[in-house]
C-alpha cells in the first residue's frame, strides 16, 4: 500500500462527505423528509459519534469502558453553563465541552489504565453512576433531577440541526482516520493485539491507552454538547449506566475495531426502534431478538475489523465496467 | 557493594555491550534465576541453552525489562557509548536503547497486517507529530514513505515482502517467525534477543534460518543473544555458549568445551549416562 497522496481518491471522499451531509440536509429543508424522520436521523448521528467514542476505547484500545455516557452527560452540562453563563458562542462552547470531557478522562485514566483487566469496566461503571448523582444534587448548575432547558435554533430548526450535526460526525471521522492510520493509531492497535509485544517493540503501554481514552473522552463530550441544544434538555439519567450500554451495543453490533461498522449500527438501531413502534409493546421483544440473531450469525458485528471504504468500493465498480 | 564495583568495571570497557551482575529473581517461594553473572562484548553471537525449566526464557524477560530482577543489576551500554541501568528500565524503554527481542510463543500483532506488524516496531523514529498525522500534512506523506520503503527493505531479507497486506495471523508457522525478527529488526537494535527462533521448523527450514541469522549480524551490525534447545543447532552457529540448569550457570565458554563438559552432559542426560561413558 502507498502512503502517497492521491488527488482521486481525495476527491472521491471528499464528495462523497459532502453528499452524505448535503443530499438529505436540503430534502429536509424542502419537507421531503418530514421533521419527525429528520429528527430520528439528526439522534442517529449524535448516537453514531458516541458509538464511535466506545469503539475508540474498546474496539480499537481493546478497553472495557462501561461510562462513556458519563462524559457524554459532562459535554452536555459544559456546553449549556459555557453558552449560558460564560456567555461563549455555541461552536467555542462545544469544542470547550469536549476538552472538559477528555480533561475528566485524563484523571479517571491516569489511576486505572495502568492496571490490566477489567479494572478500567469496574471504576468507569462506578464513574458514571456517581456522576449523575453528582447531577441530580448540583441543583445550582444542572437544575437538579428536573433537568436543565437550553433553548436554541438547533432545536428548532430540523435541516440546521442535520447540518450542524451530521457535517461533525463527518469531520470527526475524517480526523480521527487520518490519526488512526498514521504511526499514532497503529501503536493503539498494537496495544489492543498485544500488550507485551507492543511494550518490547518501544510502544509505552500506558501512554497510548491514556491517548485512546481520552479522545474517546473528547469525543464523547463533542457528542453530549451537540445533544444539549438539539434535544433542548438534559438530565442526569444522561450519564446512566443503561445508555453507556446502548452505546456499546452499537460497537458490538457494527463491529469492534470498525468505525464505518458502529455509524451504520447507530443508525439503523436508531431508525429499527422507531419504526418498530406499530408493534406496540412487543416492540422491547423485536429489539432483542434482532440482537441475538446478528450475535449467533455475526459474532464479529456487521463489519467486523473491517472498515467500508468507498475508495474501494469505487475500485470495484469501475474495474467492473471495464471487464 | 564489591558486586556494584565490578558492575561498572565491566561496563566502563567500551567493548562489552550488555552485562548482567548477580540477578536472581525470585516468583513467591520459586527461585527461578539465581546469582546470573555474564558479559556480552559487541558483536558476539551467544548461545543461551539449557535443559526444560532452566530458566532461559527468565533470564530474557529480566534483561528486555519484562520482569525487573529481585536482585543484581544489568547495565547496557548502547551503540554510542551512554550507559543503561538496565534492571530499573521497562521493556518499551529498553527498545528506545537498542535493545530488541523476539518471544518463544511467537507474539505478533495477528489482526494487523504483516506491514503494520513491522511499521509499529518504528514508531520511536517516526518523524511527525499528531497534529502532521491528524492533517495529513506533506510531513506526513513524507515520512510514512520513508518508513515503508524500509519495511518493505526488511522484508525482502526475509522473502516475505509479498505478503505485506496479509494479516499476521495467517501467515504460516514459519513466516510468522520471521516476521517477528523482522519486526524486532525494525526498531534499529544493537542487541537482539532471540528467544527459541528455531522452535517448531524443521531441519531444511532451521538451516536456512541460522544463515539468515548470520548474515543480519553481519548486515546490521547486531550483537545477538539467542536461546536454543537444540545443542547441536547452535554449535555451529555461536561462539560462545552459556549452559544454564536450575536457574543457575553451570558451564560457559566455546561449543568444543562446552560437549565435553561433564556438568552440562549430566545436566542434559542425567547421572547414569555420565557413568556409562
Amino acid at each position: 500500500m502507498s502512503a502517497k497522496f492521491n488527488l482521486k481518491n481525495f476527491a472521491l471522499l471528499a464528495a462523497v462527505s459532502v453528499a452524505c451531509v448535503a443530499v438529505p440536509g436540503v430534502l429536509i429543508k424542502f419537507n421531503v423528509i418530514d421533521g419527525y424522520t429528520a429528527q430520528i436521523f439528526t439522534l442517529a448521528g449524535i448516537n453514531a459519534i458516541m458509538a464511535i467514542s466506545v469503539n475508540i476505547i474498546c474496539g480499537m484500545t481493546g478497553q472495557l469502558s462501561l461510562g462513556q455516557a458519563g462524559f457524554m452527560a459532562i459535554g452536555a452540562y459544559a456546553c449549556i453553563w459555557f453558552a449560558q453563563v460564560a456567555q461563549l458562542p455555541l461552536p467555542v462552547a462545544v469544542v470547550a465541552a469536549g476538552c472538559l470531557a477528555a480533561i475528566f478522562g485524563f484523571l479517571i485514566g491516569f489511576p486505572t489504565l495502568k492496571l490490566s483487566g477489567d479494572y478500567l469496566a469496574i471504576v468507569t461503571l462506578g464513574f458514571g453512576e456517581i456522576l449523575r448523582v453528582i447531577f441530580v444534587n448540583l441543583k445550582s448548575v444542572t437544575g437538579g433531577p428536573n433537568g436543565k432547558r437550553f433553548t436554541t435554533a438547533l432545536a428548532a430548526q430540523a435541516d440546521l440541526a442535520w447540518f450542524v450535526i451530521v457535517g461533525t460526525l463527518v469531520v470527526v471521522v475524517i480526523l480521527l482516520q487520518n490519526f488512526l492510520r498514521s504511526s499514532y493509531g497503529r501503536a493503539i492497535l498494537a496495544v489492543r493485539e498485544d500488550e507485551i509485544a507492543a511494550n518490547s517493540n518501544g510502544i509505552s503501554v500506558f501512554r497510548y491507552k491514556m491517548t485512546g481514552f481520552v479522545i474517546a473522552a473528547f469525543v464523547a463530550g463533542i457528542a453530549g454538547a451537540l445533544y444539549a441544544p438539539f434535544i433542548g434538555f438534559v438530565k442526569p439519567d444522561l450519564a446512566s449506566f443503561n445508555r453507556s450500554v446502548d452505546y456499546l451495543i452499537y460497537v458490538v453490533l457494527g463491529g469492534m475495531g470498525s468505525i464505518t461498522g458502529s455509524i451504520l449500527a447507530a443508525f439503523t438501531l436508531t431508525y429499527l426502534q422507531e419504526f418498530l413502534r406499530f408493534l406496540q409493546e412487543y416492540r422491547l421483544l423485536f429489539y432483542p431478538v434482532i440482537l441475538i440473531l446478528v450475535m449467533l450469525f455475526r459474532p464479529q458485528g456487521l463489519l467486523g475489523m473491517r472498515e467500508l471504504s468507498f475508495v474501494g468500493i469505487w475500485k470495484k465498480i469501475t474495474s467492473r465496467r471495464k471487464a | 557493594m564489591a558486586r556494584k564495583e565490578d558492575a561498572s568495571k565491566g561496563c566502563r570497557m567500551s567493548d562489552v555491550l550488555l552485562a548482567a551482575n548477580g540477578i536472581s529473581i525470585v516468583f513467591g517461594g520459586l527461585r527461578a534465576v539465581s546469582s546470573f553473572t555474564f558479559e556480552l562484548k559487541r558483536g558476539e553471537l551467544v548461545g543461551l541453552i539449557g535443559p526444560n525449566g532452566a530458566g532461559k526464557t527468565t533470564v530474557f524477560n529480566m534483561l528486555s525489562g519484562v520482569y525487573t530482577p529481585t536482585e543484581g543489576e544489568i547495565c547496557y551500554t548502547d551503540a554510542k557509548g551512554k550507559r543503561y541501568d538496565a534492571h530499573r528500565m521497562k521493556p518499551f524503554q529498553l527498545s528506545k536503547a537498542g535493545v530488541a527481542r523476539t518471544f518463544q510463543n511467537i507474539r505478533l500483532f495477528g489482526n494487523l497486517t504483516v506491514e503494520d506488524n513491522v511499521l509499529i516496531a518504528m514508531h520511536q523514529q517516526r518523524g511527525i507529530n499528531p497534529l502532521d498525522a491528524v492533517f495529513r500534512t506533506p510531513r506526513y506523506y513524507r515520512d510514512e514513505e520513508r518508513l515503508r520503503s524500509r519495511t518493505r527493505e526488511l522484508l525482502a531479507i526475509f522473502h516475505i515482502d509479498g505478503k505485506s497486506l496479509e494479516l499476521a495471523k495467517n501467515l504460516p508457522y514459519g513466516e510468522q517467525r520471521k516476521l517477528e525478527i523482522v519486526r524486532a529488526l525494525a526498531s534499529d537494535p544493537n542487541l537482539l534477543l532471540l528467544d527459541e527462533p528455531a522452535a517448531g521448523m524443521n531441519p531444511q527450514e532451521t538451516h536456512e534460518l541460522m544463515e539468515l541469522i548470520a548474515f543480519i549480524r553481519e548486515k546490521f551490525n547486531l550483537t545477538i543473544l539467542l536461546i536454543e534447545h537444540d545443542m547441536k543447532l547452535v554449535m555451529g552457529i555461536c561462539e560462545r555458549l552459556v549452559v544454564l540448569d536450575y536457574g543457575r550457570i553451570i558451564a560457559q565458554g566455546v561449543p568444543a568445551e562446552i560437549k565435553a563438559n561433564p556438568a552440562v552432559i549430566k545436566a542434559y542426560l542425567g547421572e547414569e549416562a555420565m557413568l556409562d561413558a
